[in-house]
């Protein structure tokens, strides 16, 4: 992790030193917080909106850090994201999750599970705002479990896969009492256990399954926002069932270099431990 | 939200071909006044702006205000008539970006911001107005 991290914060010096150039030709808040996956969006699921604030010509990049308290366990992703033109973006997380109490009641050989996430998003049409349609895009993430002696135990099939998401965001002004409502739906052809945290493919099912996932999110003004969040997961490995994750969340976005949100995450059951709902902290940069 | 969507598109059709009937959002903004204080406002931005400010330096600024006041007061259904030229035509061979676009609108929102304007009264004027930004950009 800390080598993760220091790579991180490396990156993020590198890219603030650019900022004093850095154009950011959007409005705020419309580049979304970082989902755990390190892709631009919500927490748990991503959105069609593509990282930081860069327009037309214009470069953009994220950094962030997210932590999850659970009951009996504890998720850190850290990662950055670079974009061009509010068409593309390329993007990295590192995530660790720790498996607190679990490791001394079932003497476990590691006490957490790690994965890199690398991510690229296309908008393919359409606009958050402006356009007659909504903004579509497409994305791809290749995932790899780093610790993967405990997910073979339990009947995962691979330590690396690549899954895609079709996702649509759209800004719908004034319609909620005036005020202004984002919304969110997708779906993700995924074979991911626990996001990818207990490897992919299972002893029950190896093949990839479309899974749904979405948000809204209400905008008291440009800069805060409240919502909440749903994403289907896979049930592929027979030792424990997976629960879909949801979550509600605040969201600030004080200018357009600094955001944070807050969540109550409901992430359900985990490897047998069930109830592991807690409180989700993200802190973003962009530049 | 369906329902809203065929609501808020049927709505903008119909605005499209005459000026509203619906004067609320001319009254929530201050009327003529208010609006002539929004213009103002924005136009101060602008010109603080340095996104943006070099498209206005050869713009008459009473000329521009009034047109906008005009505009403004048309879109919020303000018993006004707008005598300017048509967006399109303003705009030709400014070849404005997207990114000088929303300049405009967020230079508009610290405008409204400053006046105190509440933030649905701000999104249902930005929500007639941003229909219009294919009339504005690449032009």
């Amino acid at each position: 992790m800390n080598r993760h991290l220091s790579s991180v914060l490396i990156a993020l010096a590198v890219l603030g030193s650019s900022a004093a150039q850095g154009e950011e030709g959007r409005l705020i808040a419309t580049g979304g917080a970082s989902s755990i996956d390190g892709a631009a969006g919500g927490g748990l699921t991503p959105w069609a909106v593509i990282s930081s604030y860069g327009e037309e010509g214009q470069w953009g990049a994220s950094a962030f850090g997210t932590r999850v308290f659970l009951p009996d366990y504890r998720l850190d992703v850290a990662g950055v994201s670079a974009s061009y033109g509010n068409r593309v973006e390329i993007s990295y997380a590192h995530q660790r999750f720790d498996l607190g109490s679990l490791v001394h009641k079932l003497n476990l050989p590691q006490d957490s599970l790690s994965q890199d996430i690398f991510g690229v998003k296309v908008k393919l049409f359409g606009d958050l705002i402006y356009d007659r349609l909504p903004q579509v895009s497409l994305g791809l993430e290749y995932k790899h479990q780093l610790d993967f002696l405990i997910p073979s135990l339990v009947g995962a099939q691979r330590d690396h896969d690549v899954e895609g998401y079709l996702t649509a965001s759209r800004l719908f002004m004034g319609a909620v009492f005036g005020y202004n409502l984002v919304v969110n739906g997708g779906v993700r052809y995924s074979r991911a256990n626990e996001n990818g945290l207990l490897g992919f493919g299972g002893d029950r099912s190896d093949a990839r399954s479309v899974l749904k996932e979405g948000s809204v999110a209400l905008l008291f003004n440009p800069r805060w926002a409240v919502g909440m969040e749903y994403r289907e997961k896979p049930d592929n490995l027979s030792f424990s069932g997976e629960s879909d994750w949801a979550d509600l969340f605040v969201g600030w976005f004080p200018n357009k270099h600094v955001s944070v949100v807050l969540a109550y995450a409901q992430l359900g059951t985990i490897a047998t431990l069930d109830n592991q709902n807690g409180t989700y902290l993200s802190v973003q940069g962009s530049f | 939200m369906r329902a809203l969507i065929v609501i808020s598109l049927s709505l903008l059709s119909a605005c499209a071909l005459q000026p509203p009937k619906d004067d609320s959002l001319y009254h929530a903004l201050g009327d003529k006044a208010g609006i002539n204080h929004i213009v103002e406002g924005l136009l101060i931005n602008i010109a603080h702006d340095e996104r943006i400010n070099r498209h206005f330096r050869n713009a008459d600024p009473i000329r521009l205000r009034d047109k906008l006041v005009e505009k403004f007061c048309v879109e919020s259904g303000g018993p006004c008539t707008y005598t300017g030229d048509s967006m399109a035509e303003v705009h030709k061979g400014q070849n404005i970006g997207k990114a000088e676009f929303n300049a405009l609108v967020e230079d508009l929102i610290d405008s409204m911001d400053a006046r105190g304007i509440p933030v649905p009264t701000q999104n249902r004027l930005i929500a007639r107005l941003a229909p219009q930004r294919g009339e504005i950009i690449g032009k």
